[in-house]
């Protein structure tokens, strides 16, 4: 249903908002959301990202780990911590591919982990389930 | 003109006033009144048998004949005496703890209580000891002779040297028989003879000293008149002889001698009541020898200056005072004389009569049917003294015969030495016995034998040589005319005096043997125990420990062998002590302690190997229960050998756990390292892996994209394989270089044109970003050694950094150059953020990105400073973060100049 809002496109409010650092990841990324029907939003560190957050609220957020400034997960624990956001859904990318990686995510409350390189399929399945509001079921 | 008949007279009144003396001692002592007799001085004086009719009569001979060779003959005992004092300490001290009877005894009893041993040092000693005898019946007879040459009409005067030499030996067999054989003494001390030969002892050096005082003052008028008559007389003192090889050989036999020979060994060592008494003997002793040799040098002077040359120097002591008619001191040293010969004979035949009845008598006769049958109660004392008269008989008619196929020929000193070399063969034996634990019966046994051997082929049978037609071509031509065995020239030796050839051959032979054998061999368990017991004495201390530690024998079972040995009476001593001394007298079982000290009881009367036979009899599972203490022994002593081992090994693992620890935790960090980086790895392949794959996913499945779309995708696919393939490029390189792989050669590199090459290189990019390069003061011709590709690598990376990292509106960098101490740096200073404080220590880790706010879209793998680092590094150089200004970055590059390097050097 918030898809189709966003489909809409009457809002001021991206759907969805990307803090990714790499230029050519954040390129491939905001083409096939675009293309899945959502608005984005982009940044490229956790500083701004929280700025962002905290006047405008998307309906969903797909946080790159590694961000200079503020890093993925600092942020996670933020929009967490703060009852405004605490419900926002996350996607966390990471190239790091490790366990640690996927578990720190997952105390920190993150929506949905996918490991970079990923295919865009499996990104754009993951945002659809973050705004229909089911979880993933190997999350539960 | 002097009596014959008063000679003789005067002769057996002295044995009388002897016999008297040894007598009244015996008494004495018997009431246990014996503490004078038992005081260091006697013990001293009769230590002096060691000075027989040789040195009284003989050493006048030497002197006159060979200079100053009769003074070894002192120095050798001075030498043991004064140096080796703590040796006879321990020698006593054993011989006392251990009940020792001779030194056959001796030497058998830290030999395992070797019967064998006991034997064959026993043959020994008897056969060494028949020459010297022959020389005192020599001394004796000659000095008869002399002395009644003046009165043809003593009955004495018409026998010839033979005869007066049997019927001396017969007289001094009864005389030792009357002595030493009166009873057979626990211990096997003889107070009354030693008081006797205390007595003697002055008396020979008093008939010296007054001689020697009339030669000198009334004949010679003085010191100074005797010695000026030296020349004259011919008589040289130092000659080539002297401190030479022989020399040197007879001191070393002398030092032997005192310690081995059978009637040394018995006063020094048997007859010993104190251990303290060595203390005043060690310094008086050698007085009294020094006494004994102070009138020496002056007789042979004097009797060669007044007599013809066809005098016998060994009788200047008799002639001297004859000549010049002094009746009553010619007496008087013919009575010194007789009693240093006699002295000799009975203390030897005592020493040797004990030896030869305890260790040849008492066991063959331990071994007879009849004697276990046949228990009477006087024990076997009566077997004993009647062993000991025989032997004594014995010994001295082989003395006689000695003398008689001799013919009475050779000079006295040479036959005494003929003795000493056959007694110095026990002494390897003794030191081994004092010091060295593992020597063993076989050894003691193989040196004795070897030694004896050589003893007798080469000294003892060469001497009847002269007169004997087959001993004379044997010694010039060797046995079975092998030249090689000859007995004075073995092997082919040729040119050695007789006797140094002979002591060398023996003792060396003896001596490897005893060594050889000893390491060849165990030594069984008793010997094991004795040997403990004899190199150890002073640490064990005097205790004797028991060898039993059980036993199947009763106290009857001992009481029968005991009486057998000691007589009824003196065992009935023995067991009312016991049992007035034992506290448990529930068992007739006596203990081990008992049965211990009753063996030494039986080994002060039999010797120790007969005392330890004859008790195995009766005390089954002796030998078992030894075998059984030696184990646990030798096991208490494996366990602490082993724990000490255990000991070191502890420590050693300690150690090494140490170092393992320390390198594991080097491992670790490394291995941790290691993880980072392949998770750093990871993470910068991963990153441009996810945009080719995600554009390529998009131009799979997106057909209907725009050509300029299509192009800006495919662009950025081929610059991220690019980048992929960079990436690995530096992990490979940064990898070779930190594991030390020579990429390149270093030349001697222009450092400006190197820099300008990078500045060149990165000017393009600079522009693009509107960033200036400000190359300052770089010098020309400043030569470093290094490779120049390399080098602009290292100064494009910085310069690179500071421009992708500059977000400055102005951005620029500054190249700056200066020397010193024959090191060039050049600095580059940017405009930028600078590095943050808690970069600054990881700036240089392999993939460490400043987090500041830069340009991200300009990241690079992570590696550039550190394989810069690693370049400069090994250019001897230094890459380093300096302080800047407020803001912005220092990175300075410090290199060698080559021009100093070689000035340098």
């Amino acid at each position: 249903m918030a898809g189709v809002d966003s489909c809409l496109g009457g809002t001021e409010v991206a759907d969805i908002l990307i803090v990714e650092d790499e230029p050519s990841i954040l390129s491939s990324l905001e083409f096939i959301l675009k293309h899945a029907g959502w608005t984005i939003e982009s940044l490229t560190d956790g500083e701004s990202a929280l700025n962002k957050l905290s006047s405008e609220l998307p309906k969903a957020i797909v946080l790159d780990v590694m961000l200079p400034r503020r890093s993925g997960f600092e942020v996670l624990k933020e929009i967490r911590a703060n009852p405004r956001t605490s419900a926002l859904p996350v996607l966390v990318l990471t190239a790091k591919g490790q366990q640690q990686d996927r578990r720190t995510a997952t105390e920190l409350g993150a929506s949905e982990f996918i490991t970079k390189p990923y295919s865009n399929a499996e990104v754009v399945e993951a945002i659809r389930r973050l705004l229909s509001g089911e979880t993933r079921p190997d999350a539960g | 003109m002097i009596s014959g008949n008063l000679v003789i007279l005067t002769a057996f009144a002295y044995i009388v006033v002897l016999f008297g003396l040894a007598y009244f001692s015996d008494q004495r002592a018997r009431r246990g009144r014996n503490g004078f007799l038992r005081s260091p001085l006697i013990y001293t004086l009769a230590i002096s048998v060691y000075c027989t009719s040789w040195t009284f009569y003989g050493a006048v001979g030497s002197a006159a004949n060979n200079g100053l060779e009769f003074l070894a003959v002192y120095i050798g005992p001075t030498l043991v005496f004064v140096g080796w004092w703590f040796g006879l300490r321990k020698l006593v001290r054993i011989s006392h703890s251990q009940r020792i009877t001779s030194v056959a005894d001796f030497i058998s009893s830290r030999f395992g209580k070797s019967g064998a041993i006991a034997v064959l040092v026993t043959l020994i000693a008897v056969l060494a000891a028949t020459p010297y005898i022959a020389l005192q019946l020599k001394a004796i007879t000659s000095s008869l002779r002399v002395m009644l040459a003046s009165d043809s009409g003593s009955f004495a005067a018409n026998l010839d040297d033979s005869s007066l030499a049997l019927v001396t030996a017969a007289i001094m067999a009864l005389f030792t028989i009357l002595f030493g054989t009166r009873n057979v003494d626990a211990n096997e001390q003889h107070h009354g003879v030693v008081a006797a030969i205390a007595f003697e002892a002055v008396i020979k050096l008093a008939a010296l000293f007054a001689v020697g005082l009339f030669v000198v003052f009334g004949l010679g008028g003085g010191l100074t008149g005797t010695f000026e008559r030296a020349a004259e007389a011919g008589v040289t003192f130092v000659s080539d002889r002297d401190f030479g090889s022989r020399w040197i050989t007879i001191t070393l036999l002398s030092a032997a001698a005192i310690v081995c020979l059978p009637r040394q060994f018995q006063i020094t060592v048997v007859e010993n009541a104190d251990e303290s008494h060595l203390r005043t003997a060690s310094w008086a002793f050698p007085l009294y020898m020094l006494g004994m040799s102070l009138f020496t040098v002056p007789i042979a002077v004097m009797g060669k200056a007044l007599f013809a040359s066809g005098a016998d120097p060994d009788m200047f002591v008799l002639t001297l005072p004859l000549s010049a008619n002094q009746q009553v001191l010619s007496l008087f040293a013919f009575i010194g004389g007789f009693s240093s010969a006699t002295s000799m004979i009975i203390v030897s035949s005592i020493a040797l009569s004990i030896m030869v009845s305890n260790h040849i008598v008492v066991p063959v006769a331990l071994r007879s049917q009849g004697f276990n049958a046949n228990s009477r109660p006087e024990g076997v004392t009566r077997l004993l003294l009647t062993s000991r008269r025989i032997a004594i008989v014995t010994i001295l008619f082989l003395g006689f015969t000695y003398f008689w196929l001799t013919n009475g020929s050779g000079a006295l000193a040479i036959i005494g030495l003929i003795s000493f070399t056959g007694v110095a063969q026990f002494l390897p034996a003794i030191l081994a016995a004092l010091f060295w634990r593992d020597a063993t019966r076989q050894g003691a046994l193989a040196g004795l034998i070897v030694g004896f051997a050589v003893w007798v082929y080469c000294l003892f049978l060469p001497a009847f040589a002269p007169g004997n037609v087959i001993l004379t071509d044997w010694v010039n031509n060797g046995l079975f005319g092998w030249a090689w065995l000859k007995p004075q020239a073995l092997f082919g030796i040729e040119g050695i005096d007789p006797l140094v050839h002979a002591v060398m051959w023996s003792l060396m032979g003896n001596s490897m043997a005893l060594i050889g054998v000893s390491i060849a061999t165990e030594n069984d368990p008793v010997g094991r125990l004795q040997a403990a017991r004899f190199v150890d004495a002073f640490r064990l201390g005097s205790s004797n420990q028991s060898s039993y530690i059980r036993s199947s024998a009763t106290l009857n079972d001992l009481f029968r062998v005991a009486s057998r040995v000691l007589g009824y009476q003196r065992a009935t001593q023995v067991f009312d002590q016991y049992e007035a001394d034992r506290r448990d007298r529930e068992t007739a079982e006596p203990s081990p302690a008992f049965i211990a000290d009753l063996e030494s009881e039986l080994a002060g009367s039999i010797g120790a190997a007969s005392a330890h036979v004859i008790l195995s009899q009766v005390v089954s599972g002796d030998t078992d229960a030894i075998e059984e203490v030696i184990r646990m022994a030798d096991e208490t002593q494996q366990i602490l050998e082993y724990s000490q081992r255990l000991e070191n090994t502890t420590t050693e693992l300690q150690s090494t756990a140490e170092q393992l620890r320390t390198a594991n935790a080097q491992l670790r960090q490394l291995d941790q390292q290691k993880d980072e980086f392949l998770s750093q790895v990871s993470h910068e392949v991963r990153t441009p892996m996810t945009a080719i794959r995600s554009f390529s996913e998009i131009l799979l499945t997106h057909k209907d994209l725009s050509s300029d779309q299509r192009q800006q995708f495919v662009t950025t696919i081929h610059s991220e394989s690019m980048r992929l393939t960079a990436l690995l490029d530096e992990i490979l390189d940064l990898s070779a270089l930190e594991r030390g792989e020579s990429l390149w050669t270093d030349t001697d590199t222009d450092i400006g044109a190197a820099l300008q090459r990078a500045v060149d290189v990165c000017t393009p990019i600079a522009q693009e970003r509107n960033f200036t390069i400000i190359s300052e003061s770089v010098p020309r011709d400043r030569i470093v050694f290094a490779n120049s590709d390399r080098l602009s690598q290292v100064f494009i990376n910085l310069i690179t950094n500071a421009i992708k990292y500059n977000d400055s509106d102005a951005p620029f960098i500054r190249i700056t150059c200066s020397e010193s101490d024959g090191h060039i740096a050049i600095d580059f200073t940017d405009n930028g953020p600078g590095v943050a404080p808690v970069d600054r220590d990881i700036i240089f880790e392999k993939f460490a990105r400043g987090r500041g706010e830069g340009d991200m879209s300009e990241s690079g793998s992570g590696l550039g400073l550190a394989i810069s680092r690693e370049i400069i590094n090994r250019l001897a150089g230094r890459l380093e973060l300096v302080p800047a200004g407020e803001t912005g970055a220092c990175f300075r590059v410090t290199l060698p100049l080559r021009a100093e390097q070689q000035a340098a050097q």
